[in-house]
């Protein structure tokens, strides 16, 4: 068994021994390599002055992302490239067209997220997708400065390609792609005093968790690495699904798509962004490019939490989990997964395999909402999805989720029959709304006030009456519908 | 001149440190690189908000792998106390009483990081419990204050408002804000022999970190120096609040004679260190049928934490803007500095005076709801005169005034009276999304109002070769003084930029230095500099005179060179004949800003040598069911007097604008009934993200206003007043909410404005809209 991982820093080789599978990519550059360019500013995937490229082979061409280091483990980098801004400037010194833009925005002030700001850039650079505001917008999102306002690196970011697209990275990419097919190997194990296993096959994974049924299961680590950097709990042995071929799949059949446990968010969204344009949009605010570029919508489920995004519109378009223990599988609703707070319907040795997301459906209508403090890259106060089906002006079903108003994602089944086989007008919905006061008891917390989580869902309730029945109505200040100045 | 000489004043010149910023090669405090032994420090900390310490048992502590020391306030060989300001209230670890949820009880030195902060939790802690004020509300029930009561007053107020044809009272609350700079809180400490210590410290005032941490060594000032190249961000909260960590790596590295490193982790630095002070404000105002306000009572008060810090002197500024850009001809402004078992609040860009001005420009929105006039009218019927009206309510007359100027060209160029015609249109035709319009000034008083404070001083060596050494009190936190120092000393000595060496702020080069505070870095420490850099003109003349035989007067400096007589010497070369000559090639400079007196007894003075000014329209769309909103399109003008580097200038009006509107829209501090700060990483407190940025942005630096006051070059401070042109936001998101009730009542809107605070706002709103009773019970 191997117990080095094999990664390419910068274009040199790093084989690197797996003592603590949960050192954080970021510790390690800051402390093994002595590269200090990268910065911690909050040790939980939320400021993004951490940020780093990891390069991969896809389809035979290199892919940057960014991610966050601070909460990335080091042995996830295994088979990958990482790039940090000390790997942008040529060899003389001479400044990559991201940093010169930089430079002549004034896109830097004290210069602590700056770093984090260019590898986010550069993966921009080079992505090849036309460059506007709103794009610039989520790819930044999971980067915060406190200086400049942004509009210098806004400007930088528009700038930044007009010398051409071209650099060092994709005029050597033929070289670092047969590197990296080169470094291709199973996944390190490393089975000593802190597990790590890296499973590349689903039937392995099942096999190993009978035998660890307490393992951490890790998938894009960017609610694990949190318990790591922030709770600082041991975790012991650790599972890696993010070589577990089987589970980076999906397949979009003719009534269902089924999305594997290791498909980030990222690599859903324009899926999910053409099936169901509102869920779609939840997405573009769900995190940051950093988060969607690790984080799992399974993961977001089998955590369970009461306030993540993805249950709420899953639950209302009747998702369905797949769950596996050993060569049994069991599929449920995804509404039955979730049982109370911290307690998902997950056995011993079990893990979710695969999420079931029905196609659409042009008799249904599914509208989603979240509220939070902050546009970009918030924890949600309270989100609202709807479902509806209209017959003859009547509701014929209906199906609302919310997340935020209880102790696990919930349907609000008392306003679902206050609403069923009732005429779609105003007086319905002012009943539903009093049902929907029946429906949740939700808590106040430093998100938002329970009375402004029960108002507010009311209300999403009569917003989505209004964006139903009045098409040209403008509704919203982001996203679909939205006024413009 | 200057078509040879690269980089002196006026040029859009970037950030000396911009290359390095993004390759990764600036330095900062955490980087550099570890010496032989290092210690890592974690605080133990406090889980009460207020209570008696009972025990304090550290034995397993100490025991724990990798621990070197636990060092709590037994430990402290001199004093136990870290207060900036004297006040004796600020101890370095709590002794007897425990006064904030997170206050350092001891610390831990251990070979890791991991090593500290496991070791920490072994700790045995008894506490009695006593009863916690947490609010400005419970503490002024409470009568439970950190500093007197203070007062500003003239005229007769309460004639002047019993006569007034209109009355209204009002209160407004506002909310704290945390820096949030990205570099938290870190000091690595050095030893050095006997028993002396080097601090490496991310801080804007390093000599009161060096005074506060020889006090705790009980050693004289002379035994510490204290460094710092640059700071991840500073924003006030590196003012006074560097000391507390950088005196306890100090301690620990003088005791233990290893380095030891104090780096706060983010939720440790939002829960241990002070923030800007929360504000409750009531007002009284009387005023006539334009709006023109007759006479105004304020009461202020301040949430100040558990200690006194810099608590006079923000609370005092909040009463020098209470006036923001209007005559207020009756008035007093009663301040109360209320204490909290929080921790202590702090220097904040702005520091009291945005609160102050929040308090005024709500009572613009007020008046000009309850006469139903556009909020800009009532502005202009109050703005300063500029020969009569002119007297600010501490009795220092606005000798500089430009709001009437500034007004009239932002009210065209932003198209105003168009966009409030085409605003009204809009929000009758649309039931949910509403939009709101606000233009409001800034009035910046520019000095430390502790007057003795204004003094600055700088070092310049010019080496044999010709290179320039630059050195002064002022310290880099991105606000790019370092470059501006720099390009006045290019100016001075007529050289190229990259010729001068820009260097890190050090006590041991430039001593009893102010904080680089209150904008006034570069008026300050430009100064200085200048006068540094003109004493070695004037030895270099002196010399060229003397040995080319000519007249003093034909020695000029031209850009690269220096022409003597009819010949033309390369500055090096003079350079190396004058060192050869035995001519010192190394000056100080100092500067005592003139003028400026205030007597805060009597209220009354010129604390101010001048006032910076500006103004914003701000657009936002309101959703009205569910409080979110966006702010569309934002116009800003604003005074920089001659720009001394208009790129950086216009990066702290945008950076200044877009942090003001974090503090009133998304920045909410929110803690639980046990005092504990629940928003304390990013995760929970929501600074402004890229696409917070208004859409439509159009930021416009003043024309052809030179400071009237001889300022380095006649430009003006920059670093705070921009801040302020963010209330514009919080007022357009009031005109908003007004507009569903006809703009008739003013809403009951207190900051920040999150969209729940919005939703409620609108609700209420609705709510008296249709109950005209309860307008008259609420005393309208």
């Amino acid at each position: 068994m191997a117990e080095a991982i094999r990664f390419l820093l910068g274009e040199e080789l790093r084989e690197v021994a797996i003592d603590d599978p949960t050192v954080t990519v970021l510790n390690y550059l800051r402390g093994r390599e002595r590269r200090t360019g990268s910065k911690e500013g909050c040790a939980e995937g939320d400021c993004g002055a951490c940020t780093v490229a990891l390069g991969e082979v896809e389809n035979g061409r290199l892919v940057y992302r960014a991610v966050n280091s601070c909460i990335q483990f080091l042995p996830t980098l295994h088979g990958k490239q990482l790039l940090t801004v000390e790997d942008l400037a040529g060899p003389e010194g001479k400044l990559h067209p991201v940093q010169r833009a930089m430079v002549d925005c004034h896109g830097s002030q004290c210069g602590f997220c700056t770093p984090g700001f260019v590898m986010s850039l550069f993966v921009m650079f080079h992505d090849g997708a036309p460059i506007d505001r709103a794009r610039i917008d989520d790819a930044l999102a999971g980067n915060l400065c406190r200086c400049t306002g942004y509009g210098p690196i806004i400007a930088a970011a528009e700038r930044m390609r007009s010398a051409g697209t071209a650099d060092r990275f994709s005029r050597n990419e033929k070289r670092i792609v047969d590197a990296l097919e080169a470094m291709r190997s199973p996944a390190p194990t490393h089975a000593g005093e802190r597990g790590y296993y890296a499973p590349r096959h689903v039937d392995e994974l099942a096999e190993l968790l009978l035998c660890h049924p307490d393992a951490c299961i890790l998938a894009g680590g960017t609610d694990v690495g949190l318990w790591v950097t922030k709770q600082h709990r041991r975790l012991d042995p650790v599972v890696y699904i993010g070589a577990v071929e089987e589970l980076q799949r999906f397949d979009i059949r003719e009534r269902e798509i089924e999305i594997g446990a290791g498909v980030t968010y990222s690599r859903l969204f324009p899926i999910i962004a053409a099936e169901y344009p509102n869920f779609g949009e939840v997405l573009r605010r769900l995190g940051s490019a950093q988060i969607r570029n690790c984080g799992t919508m399974v993961g977001n489920i089998a955590n369970g939490s009461p306030i993540g995004d993805s249950p709420p519109p899953l639950i209302a378009l009747g998702a369905r989990l797949v769950l596996r223990r050993g060569k049994d599988r069991r599929e449920i609703p995804l509404e039955a997964f979730f049982i109370a707070y911290g307690k998902q319907d997950r056995r011993p040795g079990e893990f979710v395999e695969s999420l079931l997301l029905p196609r659409r459906d042009p008799a249904w209508n599914l509208h989603c909402y979240k509220i939070s403090k902050r546009f970009d890259q918030d924890i949600t106060a309270c989100l609202g999805a709807f479902n509806l089906k209209l017959a003859k002006g009547k509701v014929a079903d209906i199906r609302i989720c919310f997340g935020g108003m209880a102790a696990t994602p919930k349907r609000a089944l008392a306003c679902e029959a206050a609403l069923r086989g009732r005429p779609w007008i105003r007086e319905t919905i002012i009943a539903g709304q009093a049902a929907l006061a029946r429906d949740y008891e939700p808590i106040s917390d430093m998100r938002a006030s329970r009375s402004y989580r029960a108002r507010v869902a009311g209300n999403l309730l009569l917003k989505f009456w209004h964006e139903t029945t009045e098409p040209h109505l403008e509704t919203r200040v982001v996203g679909p519908r939205r006024a413009h100045g | 001149m200057a078509d040879r000489r690269q980089g002196g004043v006026r040029h859009a010149i970037p950030h000396d440190s911009a290359a390095k910023h993004v390759s990764g090669r600036a330095i900062y405090i955490d980087d550099i690189p570890a010496p032989p032994g290092l210690l890592h420090l974690f605080a133990g900390k406090a889980d009460r908000a207020h209570a008696l310490i009972r025990r304090l048992d550290l034995a397993r502590v100490r025991e724990a792998p990798g621990v070197v020391a636990a060092l709590t306030a037994a430990d402290v060989p001199g004093v136990n106390d870290i207060s900036p300001v004297g006040a004796n209230d600020d101890p370095l670890f709590a002794e007897g009483e425990v006064q904030f949820h997170g206050q350092v009880l001891f610390v831990v030195a251990a070979d890791s990081l991991d090593a500290a902060r496991a070791a920490a939790g072994l700790a045995a802690v008894e506490y009695e419990d006593l009863p916690a004020i947490l609010t400005i509300e419970q503490a002024l029930a409470a009568k439970s204050f950190v500093l007197e009561p203070h007062v500003m007053r003239r005229g007769d107020v309460q004639a002047a408002l019993a006569a007034a044809p209109h009355r209204l009272k009002g209160r407004i609350r506002m909310g704290g804000q945390d820096h949030f700079y990205l570099e938290g809180q870190v000091s690595l400490a050095i030893p050095q022999e006997d028993g002396d210590v080097l601090i490496h410290c991310s801080t804007q005032h390093p000599s009161e970190v060096q005074h506060g941490s020889a006090r705790v060594l009980g050693r004289p000032d002379n035994a510490v120096t204290v460094e710092v190249r640059r700071m991840g961000g500073g924003f006030g909260g590196k003012e006074t609040q560097a000391a507390q960590w950088a005196a306890i790596a100090a301690l620990a590295a003088v005791k233990t004679g290893r380095a030891a490193k104090f780096r706060l982790e983010r939720d440790d630095d939002m829960v241990m260190t002070g923030k800007r002070h929360a504000f409750l404000i009531d007002y009284d105002v009387g005023f006539d049928g334009s709006g023109r306000v007759l006479g105004i009572a304020f009461e202020q008060a301040a949430g100040c934490g558990y200690s006194a810090d810099l608590s006079g002197p923000i609370a005092d500024r909040a009463m020098f803007h209470a006036d923001n850009g209007y005559y207020l001809e009756n008035v007093t402004i009663l301040s109360h500095r209320c204490k909290t078992h929080t921790a202590s609040n702090t220097a904040f860009r702005g520091f009291g005076g945005p609160q102050g001005m929040v308090g005024i420009e709500r009572v613009m929105d007020a008046i000009a709801c309850h006469l139903g006039q556009d909020p800009l009218e009532v502005r202009k019927a109050n703005l300063y005169g500029k020969d009569e009206r002119n007297v600010t309510p501490y009795y220092q007359t606005v000798e500089d005034n430009i709001l009437p100027e500034i007004f009239a060209g932002l009210e065209v160029s932003s198209g105003y009276a168009e966009r409030r015609a085409a605003i009204r249109a809009y929000n009758a035709a649309s039931p949910i999304l509403k939009k709101g319009l606000a233009l409001t000034p800034v009035k910046f008083g520019i000095s430390f109002t502790n007057t003795p404070l204004n003094q600055a001083g700088a070092l310049l060596h010019v080496y044999a070769d010709g290179s320039v050494h630059l050195n002064h009190g002022g310290t880099e936190m991105g606000q790019g003084l370092f470059i501006k120092v720099a390009q006045v000393v290019a100016e001075e000595l007529q050289v190229d930029l990259d010729r001068i060496k820009i260097t890190a702020t050090t006590t041991g080069k430039v001593p009893n230095t102010s904080a680089t505070a209150a904008s006034s870095g570069s008026d300050l420490n430009g100064m200085a500099a200048q006068a540094a850099a003109r004493e070695i003109k004037r030895r270099l003349a002196a010399f060229a005179s003397e040995r080319y035989g000519v007249a003093p007067a034909e020695v000029q400096f031209l850009a690269g060179c220096v022409r003597v007589g009819g010949e033309e010497i390369a500055f090096p070369d003079l350079v190396k004949q004058a060192y050869l000559a035995r001519v010192s090639l190394s000056a100080t400079g100092f500067y005592a800003t003139p003028k400026i007196h205030y007597d805060r007894d009597k209220a009354a003075g010129r604390p101010f040598y001048y006032f910076a000014y500006g103004a914003a329209v701000s657009e936002v769309l309101v959703d009205s069911l569910t409080g979110e909103y966006r702010v569309t399109r934002v116009d800003i003008l604003h005074d920089v007097g001659r720009s001394l580097n208009p790129a950086i200038d216009l990066g702290q009006i945008e950076g200044g604008f877009i942090q003001g509107m974090g503090w009133l829209t998304s920045e909410e501090l929110y803690w639980d009934e046990a005092g504990r700060l629940k928003t304390h990483a990013p995760s929970t407190y929501k600074i402004p993200t890229c696409g917070d940025r208004p859409e439509d942005f159009r930021i416009a630096i003043m024309p052809g206003n030179e400071n009237r006051e001889p300022t380095i070059f006649r430009s003006k401070a920059v670093g705070e007043p921009p801040l302020m042109l963010a209330i514009s936001v919080f007022a357009a998101l009031s005109d908003a909410i007004a507009s569903t009730a006809d703009y008739r009542l003013l809403p009951n809107l207190d900051a920040p404005a999150t969209p729940e605070r919005v939703l409620r706002a609108i609700e209420e709103l609705c709510l008296r809209a249709v109950e005209p009773a309860a307008r008259a019970r609420a005393g309208e």
